[in-house]
């Protein structure tokens, strides 16, 4: 029999249901898993919640005993550690909440526990989502499980990707059937690439962020990392809603996800942004990119070649608005109410104590980009224009949905790196960013689909984005996709 | 308009004030907690409110009526479309390190409100504008020797921020400005506008320019001046200071000043270099509030009578004088007490005794109108005996001293002491003819070109009919008998 930790959340939920084995088996299987020293040598969890997660499996076999089994019922997973879970520490990754156990639980995570989901930890994560490489935090930095398996770098232990890195990790490595996300500018979607693993940002107000810990509002959405489309179609199914505590929520009914798996793809015009193809670019991918649209031609999609004239300004827009957002979004931790103090003479520098402490270098950064592009005298140049560049690219997105019903490009410029690498170059690292920030800039869904491994056996992904409130077509083109690619390479170390 | 005399000529005061009015609501402006004054501290805080990590804001729709019932009690433009900012600045009664406010889009625009002179001049002051915003938390500085405490309960209540144009020009006009726009924030039950319990704050902005100048000075802030009293000391103040340094030959230096209420004087808090740097930005928390014109016009039409058109009903309804009717509709219950004695009865009688024997009396008790030993239903009743002459004005007035003292109706005490007037001809003629006869003297001396003795035998009657002739009466039959 196939191992526990190796299922599906379809399998799984299919063995529950035939009482092959117990959720408390289930959960037991990866808490197991999750203790080893080599799983904890990964550095994915921050919090592991293995009585929690005992606790939960439990009533979820008497849920499932008297026919009231939810959505999810017994699944194991691991929370990305932005979101607030009550009663258990919530770190955002970052030394300044390291203490902090919120009263309340995030919508999202509520609702994955009220499908009977089990929680088996809160995964790490670059602070507050700063970062493509799961390196800028106290915690980390990550270990990418498929570290070893490039030969250049054999000696050399891989960043998972960022920000989701331990979620990623985690998934990857079979510690946890799925794990949330969040997604700012591809912290869902790169690491999944990095990993080898599905990853999903939905829509903006889609999910609900309320509870979620901020990083930039107008681009934070909660994503998912799972191993199978189907598996992501699952889990957004329950996460999404419309959430009155969130007033950039969207209320629009859920759709069943599974209901769009395995559709035939015949007439489905998917697009290539000649944009895309930039200067340097690593040729695998590229090469990767054209045997994915192939593989969607054979299935019977169509493939065209669309134009997304503003791309070149994605980056640096994103790089004005999200910092922005996050110095104003970051200005509460400030030793006051909870977290981390750090007592000095005068509020001022009680104030500079504890966010020199509390806070890693990028996220100083972040702040102090953030801090110059709103003052006087620079909003208009930096802020404003940035707004009006992305209302630019958001357009350049529904001219392009007039002749295609998705978009298939790369996630990332390559595979995963090691740790260190362009750590003194933060340009580089932003680089990281290229193909997703457009899409949190334009507010549309994206899904990361693997499809193959480079010449340096590790895995690499592809996305697949969509229309606004249009996962449907994108669950139908990831679903096609993943099957021709079939890709089921497993990383060196699993549980 | 008065001016300040100078050493070296007349200076013209511009005045421009930023009122701050606590919003009347249940709940805060983005949470569900209590607005009630006086809880315990921090007990009506949620997570909201203290920026817990995940926490957002959700608009309460009932304060953005409330606002939106002030712009039309001013007369405003109501913005259909308006935007939420985001104010940073960091301080530790400010949680979330930003304040949500309206910078660039807010939800009320231009105004105007009629201000009531004490010489019954009328004078129009424009309003720039109206917007909504989060109230800060309380820093407590006297609790412990080196700490500060933080109470979080004011924090997140909604303010309205109210911006007048530079139109006033003294202290008296900055004052009527506030007991106006109190006034109408009351009527609306928008604001409960008591000052010394700081749910309406005021900062002036005062700058000098010589007399027929048209071009502004430079202009200093007074910050959070709690009384009108205060803003009127506090301009006086500040002009005083601003033309010594200008005739001085110094320059005023755009700064926020803090009235200091002990010493009666203003001192620099910060200069502009030391401004802060707010870094607005629309919240991206909130989308753009786009009302409902059904909702504005459902607030227009339930919305009460204001004092402008209280008093132009009073002065065409009931005869009063322009400046006695906005005595009455200054404050509305005094206006609804008025109009219980006023009604079916001599309008300009009831307008009398309210302005000045009640309100001398209750002046007197230290009482407010809601207060009065004396009821409208009875002081109404008081006037009622004065009109159908059962008693006379000035017997009225020591039955109104007994009903503030006894608490019993007119026609009791009336009864009671048999005050009641004496309106038959023939005993005021017997009353006159006892009186002309042991005066016989006056009477020829008035006969012979002495006036004024007139009055010395109406009084001469009064007094021994007790005061209850009547007045008219006696009048006519003491003209014949002298004749």
């Amino acid at each position: 029999m196939t191992k526990l930790t190796d299922l599906t959340i379809t399998e799984a939920l299919q063995g529950l249901k035939a009482k092959k084995f117990s959720a408390v088996e289930l959960a037991d299987a990866h808490i197991a898993a999750v203790e080893t020293k080599e799983a904890r040598g990964t550095k994915a969890f921050v919090t592991e919640t293995p009585d929690v997660a005992r606790r939960q499996a439990q009533t979820s076999d008497a849920r499932r005993a008297a026919g009231n089994e939810g959505v999810l019922d017994g699944i194991p997973i691991a929370i990305k550690d932005l979101f607030c879970t009550k009663g258990i520490r919530t770190t955002a990754s970052s030394a300044i909440l390291k203490n902090f156990v919120p009263t309340y639980e995030s919508t999202v995570t509520q609702k994955l526990a009220d499908a009977g989901a089990v929680t088996l930890g809160k995964v790490c994560h670059d602070e507050f989502g700063f970062g493509g490489a799961n390196i800028n935090t106290p915690f980390g930095p990550v270990v990418n499980p498929w570290s070893g398996k490039d030969p250049a770098n054999a000696a050399r232990k891989l960043v998972p990707g960022g920000s989701s890195g331990g979620s990623a990790a985690a998934v990857a490595a079979r510690l946890a059937m799925a794990a949330t996300g969040t997604d700012t500018g591809g912290s869902s979607r790169q690491p999944a690439s990095f990993s080898g693993v599905v990853g999903m940002k939905p829509t903006y107000g889609r999910c609900s962020r309320w509870g979620i810990i901020a990083f930039a509002s107008s681009l934070d959405q909660a994503g998912v990392l799972t191993r199978s489309v189907a598996d992501t179609a699952l889990m957004l199914r329950v996460m999404a809603g419309f959430d009155e505590k969130d007033s950039t929520s969207v209320d629009r009914p859920v759709p069943d996800y599974a209901k769009a798996l395995g559709k035939s793809v015949k007439g489905l015009k998917i697009g290539v942004p000649r944009e895309y193809r930039i200067e340097g670019m690593n040729p695998e991918v590229d090469a990767l990119w054209q045997k994915s649209a192939a593989m969607l031609r054979d299935a019977g999609a169509e493939a065209v070649e669309i134009s997304l004239p503003h791309t070149k300004y994605a980056l640096p827009v994103y790089y004005i608005i999200a910092p922005a957002e996050a110095s104003s979004n970051l200005a509460r931790y400030d030793g006051v109410r909870y977290g981390a103090r750090v007592k000095g003479e005068t509020l001022d520098e009680m104030y500079e104590n504890t966010r020199a402490a509390g806070f890693t270098k990028e996220a100083r950064r972040r702040i102090l980009i953030g801090t110059y592009v709103l003052s006087a005298g620079y909003y208009d140049a930096y802020y404003r224009k940035a707004q009006r560049v992305r209302r630019l690219i958001r357009n350049d997105f529904l001219e392009a949905f007039k002749k295609c019903d998705a978009i298939l490009t790369p996630v990332s410029p390559g595979t995963a790196f090691a740790i260190g690498e362009k750590q003194d170059d933060p340009l580089q690292m932003y680089l990281e960013d290229v193909y997703t920030v457009t899409l949190n800039l334009a507010g549309l869904p994206g899904i990361c689909v693997p499809v193959g491994l480079a010449k340096n056996g590790l895995p690499m992904g592809m996305q697949l984005i969509g229309r606004a409130f249009d996962e449907e077509t994108l669950f139908t083109a990831a679903s096609a996709l993943e099957k021709a690619a079939g890709f089921t390479a497993k990383p060196p170390f699993t549980a | 308009m008065a001016y300040v005399t100078g050493t070296t000529g007349e200076w013209e005061m511009v005045i421009g004030l930023e009122v701050h009015a606590q919003v009347i609501s249940n709940s805060k402006l983005f949470s569900g907690a209590s607005t009630t004054f006086g809880a315990a501290p921090n007990a009506q805080v949620s997570t909201v409110d203290a920026a817990f990590p995940g926490m957002l804001p959700v608009l309460n729709e009932y304060c953005v009526e409330q606002a939106v019932r002030t712009g039309l009690g001013l007369k405003a433009q109501i913005n259909m479309t308006s935007v939420f900012d985001r104010k940073n600045y960091f301080y530790a009664d400010l949680p979330a390190g930003y304040q949500i406010s309206q910078f660039t889009q807010p939800i009320v625009g231009k105004g105007e409100i009629l201000l009531d002179l004490a010489n019954g001049e009328t004078r129009n002051v424009g309003i720039t504008r109206l917007h909504l915003e989060q109230d800060a938390g309380k820093s407590m500085h006297d609790q412990s020797p080196n700490e500060t405490y933080v109470d979080l309960n004011r924090c997140g209540v909604a303010l309205m921020e109210i911006v007048s144009e530079p139109d006033m020009r003294s202290g008296e006009e900055a004052g009527a400005y506030l007991k106006k726009l109190r006034a109408i924030l009351r009527y609306l039950g928008t604001c409960d506008g008591n000052m010394e319990e700081g749910s309406m704050r005021c900062d002036v902005n005062l700058s000098m320019r010589r007399k027929g100048d048209e071009k502004l000075g430079t202009r200093c802030e007074i910050k959070n001046v709690n009384s009108i009293k205060f803003v009127m000391q506090a301009i006086e103040y500040e002009a005083q200071r601003q033309v010594e340094v200008l005739e001085g030959g110094g320059r005023i230096e755009q700064e926020t000043r803090l009235w200091d209420t002990g010493k009666g004087v203003t001192r620099s808090m910060r200069s502009k270099e030391n401004a802060h740097d707010y870094r607005y930005f629309p919240d991206p928390d909130l989308l753009p509030l786009k009302l409902d014109p059904k909702m504005v016009e459902r607030v227009k039409k339930t919305l009460p009578e204001l004092p402008d058109e209280k008093k132009a009903r009073f002065i065409s309804e009931y005869g009063l004088k322009p400046y006695d009717a906005s005595v009455l509709v200054a404050e509305k219950a005094s206006a609804d007490y008025f109009e219980k004695v006023a009604k079916g009865r001599d309008g300009k009688l009831a307008a009398n005794w309210v302005t000045g024997e009640l309100f001398g009396a209750l002046n007197k008790m230290g009482k407010g109108i809601e207060d009065s030993p004396v009821s409208a239903e009875a002081l109404g009743e008081l006037v009622g005996l004065i009109s159908d002459q059962t008693i006379s004005g000035r017997i009225a007035k020591d039955v109104f001293e007994e009903m503030l003292k006894s608490g019993k109706s007119a026609a009791t005490i009336v009864e009671e002491k048999g005050l009641k007037q004496v309106t038959d001809t023939g005993a005021i003629e017997k009353a006159i003819d006892e009186i002309l006869a042991k005066n016989a003297d006056k009477v020829a001396e008035y006969k012979s070109g002495k006036d004024k003795l007139f009055g010395f035998f109406v009084g001469q009657v009064m007094k021994s009919t007790g005061g209850k002739a009547n007045p008219a009466m006696l009048n006519d039959l003491l003209k014949k008998k002298l004749a």
